[in-house]
């Protein structure tokens, strides 16, 4: 899919705003009969992607916008978040299995959506994660 | 949910008190803050507390509710207690094995097993 997103929802940075966008992604989804661990990574994944750009990227400045473009083929589900924070350098994430940080309370997000999801991309110096989850034929 | 209800099911079985999630879907930063702020209550009036987690209603959790728990986890450790969690959905349990918080936390199939396992 290399055409621009088809779908774009604009949200404050508001946590409150998360359940929605991710039940139209999710609806968009249920129409192409993704089964239930896909469903399941999709959510995980998008949920983690929208609270890292509400929270960790506009720093929840409800002033500060966080945009939310999808699109969802029976091959694909791609869906690109992106904040308007400063960035950041996700190769500089510290691994949060190492036994030295396996007790931090924060830090699983990014592991997470990369172990869920077929691909994850970073763009825009960080400020764009897109995610894909590629159908099992 | 009203924000003011307990969000837990917290009942006391002899030493042992055990903790069922009211919440289908542990995502949103307002009901995990109250989530842990419930449960830390628990163990601050508890000598030596020993906790069970139940996960039975449990469909998603973000990585902020693992770290809630692991918060959770330290707090127990700190009163010299024990912590237990259980009767985690597949999926979930996945989740806690990806990140290897399956190697902190023991974790048991059900509940009985889970009560029999504390010391």
């Amino acid at each position: 899919m290399s055409q621009p997103l088809p779908n774009k929802l604009i949200i404050p940075s508001q946590q409150t705003e998360v359940p929605a966008v991710v039940e139209a992604v999710l609806s968009e989804v249920a129409k192409h009969d993704y089964d239930e661990q896909a469903r399941f990574a999709i959510r995980l994944a998008l949920d983690e992607a929208l609270i890292n750009a509400i929270r960790h990227g506009n720093c929840c400045d409800a002033h500060k916008q966080v945009t939310v473009e999808y699109g969802v083929t029976d091959r694909e589900c791609r869906i690109a978040i992106s904040d308007e924070g400063c960035g950041f350098k996700p190769d500089r994430l510290p691994d949060c299995t190492r036994p030295e940080n396996i007790e931090r309370p924060h830090g699983r997000g990014v592991m997470l959506m990369k172990a869920y999801m077929s691909e994850v991309k970073f763009s825009r110096r960080g400020r764009t994660v897109t995610l894909v989850k590629r159908r099992k034929d | 949910m009203d924000p003011k209800e307990s969000r837990l099911k917290v009942t006391q079985d002899g030493e042992i008190t055990k903790v069922a999630f009211l919440d289908r879907n542990i995502l949103e930063e307002a009901s995990i803050q109250q989530i842990g702020d419930e449960i830390s209550s628990l163990i601050e009036h508890a000598t030596n507390p020993k906790l069970l987690l139940n996960f039975s209603n449990v469909e998603h959790l973000s990585s902020a509710a693992l770290g809630t728990l692991i918060t959770v986890n330290n707090k127990v450790r700190q009163k010299g207690g024990q912590l237990r969690l259980s009767n985690i959905d597949p999926q979930i349990y996945e989740v806690f094995a990806i990140t290897k918080l399956n190697k902190l936390f023991q974790i048991h199939d059900n509940a009985q097993q889970a009560v029999a396992s504390f010391k």
